[in-house]
């Protein structure tokens, strides 16, 4: 028993060293439960594909927890090669001069084909340099739609609404009628704040919206804005509106459970709405404000990106290069969207999933994509903001203060704005 | 009493010197750290730092929420220790009186303390929870509408509930056991003076508990203060929006999720300045009134 332990131990020393003539990289990562196993599984795949490097992938939490121990770990100089950081992280992680090598450096200094244009337009410049250079790597994207419960809307004879004066004048009262909660969102400064912006073409902050050298301000004390939360505000009083905090699942659930009739969330909530969900339910674009645009713009994406961390070796980098050429392969981008509903992030991968007829048997899950491919304006490739994950909370509280009725609108949008730019002024001393 | 003398001058040095590395290592080490980087707004990664005097202190105590939170802190703190000790005493009391069944009254009462707290925080937010909460039902039936996460004053009704069902059992045990520990001459002595049971409680048995009293009093402002954290966290899961928090939380807060090293550094400066200057409340003007029997 004792020699054949031994034998067995030998063996293994036999394995791993042999193994250890191909080249490790570590790929940190924020993506739990099912997300985590479609990471481990195309991590699986990539080490299969070829036998020069091996890719390990480690769940450290949530975003903020992931990007905290990436703090940690670079500090003690023992960083992994690959971090996932979330969009309100970015500017963290750019603002950090040297911290991250730049995606479209790292490959084409690896000699891996590089085309921005190869990206979706609602994803390319989104994690890009102020020239346009692609920083992060665009892995896990989505963006927020109108989920609605097939059922209710035919019972209130009415179909999802366009406009928010359609959602106001029509849609709410007759599913209210219909004894139904009208509507929830689950994240008022992605969806309502942000996406906002984007879906109206309003600038969001100066240094154009952030992505220039100075130090940016935000924009957010705009009237069309308010006249936004003011609605909505009324909305809630009124019925025509659900507010369940500033959760995500507390406003997710009453839709679950066919309290609330239509539901706007992530483009990537599908596959768990698939699961929970035993109704039949629909999706589409986030609705807008005909008094504030009559053409209505592409979303921004939420979601995380891929950064390549600096202080390797160059084989190191290589095989990073080698992995993120493995990943944004139209054939793993496809498997990704299939497993998780976040967005497919080429223009390749989103013909695959269209030839292989994925839209015809689902077609909820082709509106994120079609959302981000609307026709662009000038202000929505996206937004850089320093101390972002703060000015979320900032917006959180005071939105919530106008939900409760301990503020007006005007009161909490001025807030938000001196406490947001007293953040960012606070930023811009950080990188010295 | 014949006085001890140490005979070796650097004896009573080296003795103190483990506990002392200690506090060193884990309390004036890391206290100094935060003091210098409170002057400074730092870069995470690098820690490149931009010296920026006091202006750590006057962003943080200027910011819109920092006086409500200071408020609320005050406010959770004292319902926390009170409605804990006072439940805690009230039940150590029923179940000293108990004469059968006495061991299961106990077992049951204590079984609360062995729930670890993100454990009885995610039970809490069960009971509470806006859609299925047992406690949401209740309370609807006498018609008030809880909204744990949307009402600032719901939310902090549900975490001061769950805060103090934690540490009652805790308070139980050391008031029992001071309870017994009183003798029972004592207590026949005082039956024969007097008839009334809740005079007799106040004048003889509460008194002669004050030593017991006094240590829970501290290390249940501890709790409250501190020790919560696990509670809170889990109550506003992850998104504190225009919840009740209370300063530790958010020195956590501004630290770990926002990445502003220099600003909550300054404010857990704020809160040590605040515990120490409590700490210093309590043994001059409480403890002189305790008398150890």
């Amino acid at each position: 028993m004792f020699r054949k332990t031994l034998l067995a131990a030998a063996g293994a020393a036999f394995v791993a060293g042999s193994a250890s003539a191909q080249t490790e990289i570590t790929w940190w990562h924020a993506m739990g439960g099912a997300l985590g196993e479609a990471v481990n599984e195309i991590a699986k795949r990539f080490n299969e594909s070829q036998s020069d490097y091996v890719i390990t992938p480690v769940y450290k939490g949530n975003y903020e927890e992931t990007l905290t121990a990436t703090i940690a770990a670079f500090r003690a100089g023992e960083q992994p090669n690959i971090v996932q950081v979330f969009e309100a992280g970015a500017a963290t992680l750019m603002g950090a001069d040297g911290a991250v090598v730049p995606v479209e450096d790292l490959l084409k200094a690896n000699d891996v084909p590089f085309d921005i244009n190869d990206y979706i337009s609602g994803v390319r410049y989104f994690y890009a340099d102020d020239s346009g250079k692609m920083v992060g790597m665009p892995f896990n994207s989505s963006t927020p739609i109108l989920y609605y419960n097939v059922e209710a809307l035919e019972q209130a004879g009415v179909t999802p609404p366009k406009t928010w004066e359609e959602f106001a004048e029509v849609t709410a009262p007759a599913l209210k009628e219909a004894g139904y909660v009208p509507a929830a969102q689950s994240h008022l400064p992605w969806i309502f704040t942000e996406n906002f912006f984007s879906r109206h073409n309003l600038q969001f902050a100066t240094e154009n919206n952030g992505y220039g050298e100075g130090t940016p301000e935000i924009l957010i004390n705009n009237d069309a804005i308010k006249a936004h939360f003011t609605a909505v505000k009324d909305w809630v009083d009124a019925g025509l509106f659900g507010y369940y905090g500033a959760g995500w699942s507390d406003n997710q659930a009453p839709f679950e459970n066919q309290e609330v009739a239509m539901w706007m969330g992530s483009s990537a909530s599908f596959g768990g709405l698939k699961q929970s969900a035993d109704f039949d339910f629909s999706a589409t674009y986030l609705p807008y404000w005909e008094a504030v645009t009559s053409e209505p713009t592409n979303t921004f994406i939420g979601g995380a990106a891929l950064w390549a961390l600096t202080g390797h070796e160059s084989d190191e980098e290589k095989a990073t290069a080698e992995f993120f050429n493995f990943l944004s392969s139209p054939e793993m981008q496809f498997f990704w969207h299939q497993e998780t509903g976040y967005v497919p992030i080429t223009t390749a991968a989103y013909d695959l999933a269209k030839s292989e007829g994925w839209y015809e048997e689902t077609p909820q899950a082709e509106i994120g994509i079609q959302q981000l491919s609307l026709p662009g304006g000038d202000w929505t490739k996206g937004y850089r903001l320093g101390f972002y994950v703060q000015i979320r909370d900032v917006m959180n509280r005071e939105y919530g203060r106008i939900m409760a009725g301990e503020a007006t609108v005007d009161e909490a949008f001025e807030v938000i704005e001196r406490e947001s730019n007293q953040l960012l002024e606070r930023f811009a001393k950080t990188s010295g | 009493m014949k006085k001890s003398v140490f005979t070796n001058p650097t004896l009573p040095y080296l003795l103190l010197f483990p506990q002392m590395a200690i506090i060193a290592v884990f309390f004036l080490w890391p206290a100094a750290e935060a003091i210098w980087s409170s002057f400074f707004i730092l870069d995470p990664f690098f820690g490149n730092a931009t010296f920026v005097g006091f202006e750590n202190y006057t962003d943080a105590v200027t910011r819109s929420d920092y006086q409500r939170t200071a408020i609320f802190t005050f406010w959770f703190t004292f319902f926390v220790a009170f409605l804990s000790l006072a439940i805690g005493l009230m039940l150590a009391v029923s179940a000293d009186r108990v004469l059968r069944g006495k061991s299961a009254y106990k077992t049951l009462l204590m079984w609360v303390y062995a729930i670890a707290p993100p454990v009885a925080g995610l039970i809490g937010i069960m009971l509470f929870d806006q859609h299925i909460g047992p406690l949401v039902k209740f309370a609807a039936f006498f018609g008030w509408e809880l909204q744990v996460g949307v009402s600032y004053f719901d939310t902090a009704f549900a975490m001061t509930t769950v805060a103090t069902w934690k540490q009652i059992p805790y308070n139980f045990i050391f008031f029992l056991s001071g309870l017994q520990s009183i003798p029972s001459s004592v207590k026949e002595a005082a039956a024969i003076d007097c008839r009334s049971e809740m005079r007799r409680f106040w004048t003889i048995t509460f008194p002669l508990l004050a030593p017991t009293s006094f240590f829970l009093l501290i290390l249940n402002i501890t709790y409250a203060f501190f020790e919560t954290f696990g509670v809170i966290d889990l109550m506003v899961k992850g998104e504190p929006g225009n919840n009740p928090v209370t300063l530790v939380y958010k020195v956590f807060q501004d630290g770990f999720r926002g990445l502003d090293v220099g600003g909550s550094a300054a404010q857990s400066v704020i809160l040590m300045i605040c515990v120490l200057a409590l700490t210093v409340v309590q043994f001059r003007l409480i403890e002189r009134r305790v008398h150890y029997g």
